[in-house]
């Protein structure tokens, strides 16, 4: 394993931002992983952390297979994460809408680039993503379709779902879909946790690389072969609003299933209690998103489903 | 006459409401939308819509037309000193052409768009961010220069930057009403979290000439400036390769020559320079940074270039 900075860049008073990479394995670029590119992706740049220590362990037992490299980059913006900040410290902007970067650029644009220049060229990426609705998750891989790699690898992880976006135009400055321009066959994995720590699924996470690893013939060793991924288009996910704003609570779980006009959840008024409405499933299926907040404002997406 | 343009219920006890005042008078069918505060760190067009809004109504009697002012298509942002939507950590401005079925971003927006779509012509007023000082300008795409130059020189700005369209640049409110036929164009001047008295006025008289060019105002109007364009001209960036505090020695609107001395990276804790700053091009400072402490690829300023002289600039 060699640990190595690979991209810095200044600030005024504080220590330089250097950018940490795990390599493992030497030859052809393999796979790169990349964590928290926002301040406040704990969970991703935790599961980064665990995927460097197991991949240690591996590599002392002969683990990866001879002409590989992997790269582990746990954490490309912790300057935000030291002080709190979601997004970028100086002007807010979000490195995930900056690539593929710009070496003469801003200095956001500066940071994507010296990161892309280090991962544009492995067969496969990771980023482990983060969203930006507040609530849980069930744990998935995502693709950006495009036309260069095929929606079925992602039951190379062996997770319940893959999911298949369709980019919008906003899409088109993230990691995700840039690392697909430059022939990468590029991957999100989502776990249910963003800002605090999810131990059991970031083991998940963990188990899921590290299966993907072993299928694509980047690693050796055995693994559960997990689920049998359900590989469905974004827009096929039901989204739920709410018709009424107040106090939100649920009354299911991520992961159950439900019926048809099952009661999800119910809105209070925040200053008698008085319930304002219910929440009822518009089709059956199992939920995978759930909102997680106490408060929620009228026509907000309070529950997602994947329908039967 | 003050109208809600949409309305939503945020949790506890309050409403997002988007307000608008319609200024109408005489028989004219004709409409022009001025809107601001889409970013909710802007404030140079809360004293323009002040004042055109005081304009009219003190001389009602020269309107033959429709004017709506929307002050403030982001409330909430505005109220709390915040760039993008609070709580959403989103930039309105890349959440158009929204949707009446979508979140309650995407339905304000797409009420805000049904709302505008159908006027003659739609000002919506930006002032860069609190990083950058921006000589009064237009900015248009290359795709819509065509239709929207002749309106932008009749708003008496310095300069008119038609620029090649980023896709990101979809999102935005200007982009769709534009591609929906309702002609938009987007004023960028001042500076973030502050008013420019000077530039609202030169604004305000380019608002008044505009509609007077389109047929709806009879009062007096003063003569407009001739806009500098940016077509056949290249753009310099100047971004600091240094960190530290930023001082400049020459002004916004100076003329340079590639290489003269514009400012100063300094390091405070060493009393050092840290970058002496050169110009990468000759041509004008349009663009002047405002905010003084830089990082590496902090953007200083922008020179336009001469006609026809592109070297250490950017096309356009």
């Amino acid at each position: 394993m060699k640990k190595e900075i690979l991209y810095s860049i200044k600030s005024p008073y504080r220590e330089p931002l250097d950018i940490i990479g795990f390599r493992f394995g030497s030859g052809s670029p393999a796979l790169a992983v990349v964590g928290a590119m926002r301040g406040n992706e704990v969970q991703q740049m935790y599961v980064c952390a665990k995927l460097v220590r197991e991949l240690k362990k591996l590599e002392k037992k002969r683990g990866i297979v001879p002409g590989k490299e992997i790269l582990v980059i746990p954490c490309v913006n912790y300057y935000s994460m030291n002080i709190g900040k979601r997004f970028w410290t100086m002007d807010n902007t979000d490195i995930n809408r900056m690539f593929p970067g710009y070496d003469l650029g801003e200095t956001t644009q500066r940071i994507a680039d010296g990161v892309f220049s280090q991962i544009k060229n492995f067969e496969y990426g990771i980023q482990m993503a983060s969203f930006y609705q507040q609530g849980d998750f069930l744990p998935h891989v995502k693709m950006m379709k495009t036309d260069f790699a095929e929606q079925e690898l992602m039951s190379l992880f062996g997770m319940r779902y893959g999911i298949v976006r369709t980019p919008r135009p906003y899409d088109t400055t993230t990691l995700n879909f840039n690392w697909q321009i430059w022939e990468t066959k590029a991957f999100s994995v989502y776990t249910n946790a963003t800002d605090v720590i999810d131990e059991s699924s970031a083991d998940d996470a963990v188990t899921a690389i590290l299966r993907f690893m072993t299928r694509a013939g980047i690693i050796t060793g055995k693994i559960h072969p997990g689920y049998c991924t359900e590989i469905i288009p974004e827009s096929g996910i039901e989204q739920i609003r709410t018709e009424s704003a107040g106090i939100f609570r649920s009354m299911t779980h991520v992961g159950t299933h439900v019926e048809e006009n099952d009661i999800l959840g119910k809105i209070l008024d925040p200053l008698d209690c008085e319930e304002n409405s219910y929440i009822r499933a518009s089709a059956a299926g199992v939920v995978f998103f759930e909102f997680n907040k106490p408060l929620i404002d009228e026509n907000t997406v309070c529950f997602k489903l994947i329908k039967d | 006459m003050v109208t809600t343009v949409t309305q939503a219920s945020l949790a506890v006890n309050e409403k997002l409401t988007i307000r608008k005042n319609r200024i109408k008078n005489g028989s004219g069918k004709k409409r022009l939308c001025l809107v601001t505060g889409i970013h909710g760190d802007e404030l140079e067009g809360q004293y323009l819509a002040y004042l055109v809004g005081k304009k009219l109504n003190d001389s009602i009697g020269c309107l033959d037309g429709t004017v709506d002012i929307y002050p403030a298509l982001n409330p909430l942002g505005i109220d709390s000193i915040t760039r993008g939507i609070p709580k959403f950590d989103l930039d309105m401005n890349r959440v158009f052409p929204g949707s009446k079925d979508g979140t309650l971003t995407e339905s304000v927006c797409g009420a805000i768009i049904d709302d505008i779509s159908g006027a003659d012509i739609c000002v919506d007023v930006h002032s860069s961010n609190i990083y950058l000082k921006e000589l009064p300008q237009i900015r248009i795409s290359v795709p819509t220069a065509k239709t929207l130059v002749p309106y932008a020189k009749m708003m008496n700005v310095d300069f008119i930057w038609v620029h090649d369209a980023a896709t990101v640049l979809e999102s935005t409110l200007a982009h769709t009403l534009n591609s929906r036929g309702t002609k938009t164009l987007v004023v960028e001047m001042g500076v973030g979290m502050r008013i420019t008295e000077e530039y609202c006025f030169q604004l305000y008289e380019g608002v008044f000439n505009l509609l007077k060019e389109l047929g709806m105002w009879s009062g007096e109007t003063k003569p407009v400036r001739e806009p500098v364009i940016s077509l056949n001209r290249s753009v310099g960036f100047v971004n600091s390769d240094a960190a530290g505090v930023f001082v400049p020695c020459r002004r916004f609107g100076d003329n340079v020559k590639k290489g003269e001395h514009i400012g100063d990276v300094l390091d405070p804790l060493t009393s050092t320079v840290a970058a002496q700053i050169n110009a990468v091009c000759d041509g004008m400072i349009f663009t002047l940074r405002e905010y003084p402490i830089v990082f590496g690829g902090s953007l200083l300023a922008r020179i336009l270039q001469p006609e026809n002289a592109e070297e250490g600039g950017e096309a356009l």
